[in-house]
């Protein structure tokens, strides 16, 4: 209220009690009013009245004492405005007390009425909440800090087994499970001491039957409004079934599905976990390959093999049932028993014998008795040995093959050496494709020359591989290899071109030197090989060479029990002129009697033959089957070529029993292609 | 933790409440005795705090007939505390009986309280809500069923900010009041501050101790600090004063108006 305002207000009452101060008869009841009115503006102070009774006191019958019509006396004036602030003061009191009253009525309603909104609303919260306890998918469970359960939920009971009292029946700090992770229980009490706020763990519990019910647990602490910790929360989720389902993810991915045996991954990570071991420990590898057992897989079938993999499986398995041992499928017909201990040096050598004593009884199949053997590589060694998983398996495979190379049906003991050769022997192996397409193939020739007049007949082309690390390796380092892997197809082609190429090279360098031969190797696969006819027709057109200057040496053995169709290409390039030479003859036990038939020209004896010719006087015995072989050769229209000529007397001897051509250090090494150009300049003089 | 919206406050009445309080101070028996308790200690301190509350009080009269003479109808009193002598709406409604009013405030006896008086009464609503989250104020469907922030409205935050600490950021939640305002709209204000007490700081800080003790901490803000809550508003002549100094409707002689009177800052900022 302005102060404008509030004369305005009081201004009124003001004319109120001079009208009550004159009035006949005196009345001071009115005066009651003003004092009501004072109270409606506001002034509720104590001071206003006090100090608006003062004014009255002083001013009321000193301004409007005389005003009056009938004039009143002093004395009745003061009497007057005396009985009227009594008035006036009895009404203010009373009607700040109604009005004091009223306000506190008013706020004390007020006051109820909150207290019962916020009461309801609390009500609607703890029902929601409840709610949430009771509905919740996830078991919820209220403890103290003693562990005493104080509450839980349907879910939780549920999860538990559904009785409650089973639940409640334990402290929080007795749920203990063998599988408990370690941290656990180091959380648990941090949490109730108040060092911790909350723990996310995975934490397996008994249920009341018995079995294990796996959680993902949140507990959190509860404070109260000072801060001070109070209850845990607990909030689980069961996670039993995705375990299981997650552990039969794991054990399907970690076990081969035909045997159930542990696949290639579980036994890489149990091998890796044993090599990692620190302590003392040793460990035995049993590398187990069936013999045979493609051949068993070709004649009966994949599932008379599949069937027959399962049984080995089974009896390998009663192999190795201590703790520490293992065995699992590689894949096709590999299996690995691994044993781990202080002693596996013994142990694994009895593995090994077990395993192969349980593979000697035969195996029934639809009605079959089939013997199945098997070649074992041993390895055994300490366990922190800074050896791969991968190098310690290769060894074993390694090792395998030299068991199935010593004719299967036992096992080999790993020695550093072994692997070292078959190591290289593998690295060479995956090395010769690059090497071919890097040009690293070079090739050297050794003249061979005409017994009769000593003059140089031809050359034998021979292979050689520079390799970037070994250095030069001869063809008995290689060509086993490509001949293996199929690489002597397209390494034989480029032989044939390279020797064509060099033989024309000479020829047309010495025109008058007489005709001017070159022999090539030809390898069994070669042979087998569809376009070798073609390939061949195609090399000597593109190059111009006559097909009478080639010369294909094959060797005896690969010849024995030849069939027609072998012999087909052969007899097609002789047809065309070729000659075809039988290399390493008096080797192979072949049948002379067939050497009619083979479209031969020329018979290359083999250097054991000359050998015998190197002492002095030569072996009587070895001049005789020369002899008696010259004469058969001759007999059937062959010529005869001797290698491994290493004396002047060796070459004289040959000469005398009739030898045709002869090779051999005596002459010359084998050499570049000029030195053989040099020979033939002599020769001309 | 912080209480989610829908769990409800506590009420508890053996606390002493700053709206009680208040109501106190302007005479008015809307109060328990620990808010008299509490409000007769801080008088101790500043006899003067009744002088300052009707200065406050008359202050707000006199800047809701400034809108109301502006053409605006609308009004929003967060803080509005216990309704007693001359309300906003009473004071607005008497200018321009179309005028709408709502009050916020967040002391659930204040609410059950003006539920209570604005019982039967047009145009008039009370929301319970905090200053300190502005958007639960402007989605109110109590207020936006009354106002409409489309047009302006005189937001009046009297005697209100100097409760709200700085770690509750009230310079963002003011900020965010301005924001939603349309154009035209008015900031009317009051805040504590220790300039103008006719006290030292130190006996002025015994009132503050006071309010501390009951928890709600008495903010006092300097002119320049007040005046930040005003940014972006041009501030209506005569700018931040003190309260009797704003518009007075008659000269303020200097012997008329108690000294205390002239305690804090009043203003009242136009958005353009």
């Amino acid at each position: 209220m302005t102060r404008q305002e509030f004369e305005r207000h009081l201004l009124p009452l003001a004319r109120r009690l001079n009208e009550l101060l004159h009035a006949r008869p005196f009345d001071p009841a009115p005066a009651h009013q003003v004092g009501e009115a004072l109270v409606a503006a506001h002034c509720t102070d104590p001071d206003a009245l006090s100090s608006t009774l003062g004014v009255i006191d002083s001013y009321l019958v000193l301004y409007c004492g005389r005003s009056g019509s009938p004039e009143l006396s002093t004395e009745d004036s003061r009497a007057r405005c005396a009985r009227m602030q009594h008035a006036l003061a009895g009404g203010f009191t009373l009607a700040l007390r109604e009005r004091t009253l009223t306000e506190q009525e008013a706020i004390a309603r007020s006051a109820l009425a909150a207290r019962s909104q916020a009461e309801h609303a609390l009500h609607a919260t703890e029902a929601r909440f409840r709610a949430v306890f009771k509905d919740a998918a996830i078991g919820i469970g209220i403890a103290d800090l003693d562990g005493n359960i104080l509450e839980v939920n349907d879910t939780l009971t549920r999860m538990f087994g559904g009785l409650e009292h089973h639940v409640r029946s334990h402290k929080v700090h007795e749920w203990v499970h063998p599988e408990d992770s370690p941290q656990v229980w180091k959380y648990y009490n941090e949490l109730v001491r108040g060092e911790r706020e909350h723990y996310h763990v995975e934490k397996p519990y008994f249920r009341n039957d018995g079995t294990v019910l796996w959680t993902n647990l949140t507990v959190s602490l509860l404070r109260d409004s000072e801060g001070r910790p109070e209850y845990q929360l607990a909030l689980m989720e069961d996670t039993t079934e995705r375990r299981l389902l997650n552990l039969r993810l794991r054990y399907e991915a970690t076990h081969d599905a035909l045997t159930g045996l542990p696949n290639r991954t579980l036994f890489f990570e149990r091998l890796e976990k044993t090599l990692a071991a620190k302590n003392g420990t040793r460990f035995g590898l049993c590398y187990l390959d069936l013999d045979g057992f493609k051949a068993i897989n070709d004649s009966l079938g994949h599932a008379a093999g599949d069937r027959l993999l399962v049984e080995v499986a089974d009896r390998l398995q009663s192999c190795a049932t201590a703790p520490g041992e293992m065995v699992a499928r590689l894949g096709g017909d590999e299996f690995v028993a691994l044993t781990t201990g202080p002693h596996t040096e013994d142990e694994v050598d009895e593995l090994a014998c077990r395993i192969l004593g349980v593979l000697a009884t035969p195996i029934r199949l639809d009605g079959r008795e089939l013997t199945v053997r098997g070649s074992i590589g041993v390895v055994e060694g300490p366990a922190a040995g800074a050896r791969t998983a991968a190098e310690v398996l290769r060894s074993a495979d390694i090792t395998m093959y030299r068991a199935k190379s010593a004719g299967g049906n036992r096992f080999e003991l790993a020695d550093a050496e072994a692997d070292a050769r078959a190591i290289t022997r593998h690295g060479l192996t995956t090395a010769l494709p690059a090497a071919l397409d890097r040009g690293e193939f070079f090739i050297e020739y050794q003249p061979l020359v005409h017994l009769g007049d000593g003059s140089v007949h031809g050359a034998e082309a021979l292979v050689r591989w520079c390799h970037p690390q070994h250095g030069v390796l001869g063809p008995d380092r290689f060509i086993p290899l490509a001949e293996h892997t199929g690489l002597i197809v397209p390494l034989g082609r480029w032989v044939l071109e390279e020797s064509v190429r060099q033989a024309n090279f000479w020829k047309e360098r010495h025109s008058d030197g007489g005709p001017l031969r070159i022999n090539v190797n030809l390898s069994p696969t070669q042979l087998h090989h569809p376009r070798l006819v073609a390939e061949t027709v195609d090399v000597l057109e593109r190059s111009g060479l006559e097909p009478g200057a080639l010369c294909l040496e094959v060797t005896e053995s690969a010849l024995i029990g030849a069939d027609d169709d072998l012999l087909k290409p052969l007899r097609q390039l002789a047809e065309m002129g070729v000659d075809i030479a039988l290399d390493d003859f008096g080797t192979g036990y072949s049948n002379l009697a067939n050497l009619r038939r083979l479209p031969v020209s020329v018979l290359k004896l083999d250097r054991s033959f000359t050998q015998g010719m190197q002492q002095h006087p030569a072996d009587p015995v070895d001049l005789k089957i020369v002899e008696g072989i010259v004469s058969l050769a001759h007999s059937l229209g062959l010529a005869v070529t001797v290698e491994g000529v290493e004396t002047g007397a060796q070459a004289e001897q040959l000469r005398q029993l009739g030898c045709d051509t002869a090779q051999g250090w005596y002459y010359a090494r084998p050499g570049a292609p000029d030195r053989i150009h040099a020979l033939l300049l002599a020769d001309a003089v | 933790m912080e209480r989610p919206a829908w769990a409800p406050q506590g009420i508890d009445i053996s606390v002493p409440s700053v709206s009680r309080m208040y109501d106190f101070y302007l005479g008015g028996s809307h109060n328990f005795e620990v808010d008299r308790e509490a409000a007769r200690k801080a008088m101790e301190f500043m006899p003067g705090l009744p002088k300052i509350m009707q200065a406050n009080r008359a202050f707000m009269r006199r800047a809701v007939h400034y809108a109301t003479a502006q053409g605006i109808s609308q009004f929003l009193d967060i803080g509005s505390g216990i309704p007693t002598f001359g309300n906003v709406h009473e004071v607005a409604q008497t200018a321009d009986p179309a005028a709408k009013v709502a009050y916020v405030d967040h002391d659930p006896v204040a609410v059950a309280h003006s539920q209570a008086v604005l019982e039967g009464v047009g145009n008039a609503v009370i929301a319970a809500a905090d200053l300190r989250h502005p958007q639960d104020i402007l989605k109110d469907p109590v207020i936006t069923g009354l106002l409409d922030f489309d047009r302006p409205v005189a937001l009046l935050l009297v005697a209100v900010l100097h409760f709200v600490e700085d770690a509750d950021e009230p310079y963002a939640a003011v900020a965010e009041l301005r924001e939603a305002l349309a154009p035209g709209s008015l900031l009317i204000m009051t805040h504590a501050s220790y300039e103008g007490i006719p006290l030292s700081q130190e006996q002025a800080g015994g009132t503050v101790d006071v309010y501390r003790t009951i928890r709600n901490p008495l903010i006092m803000r300097s002119r320049a600090e007040v005046s930040r809550f005003f940014e972006g508003y041009e501030m209506v002549d005569p700018g931040l004063v003190s309260m009797p100094e704003w518009r007075p409707d008659a000269p303020v002689g200097e012997d008329q108006e108690d000294p205390f009177a002239f305690s804090g800052f009043a203003g009242v900022g136009r958005k353009a």
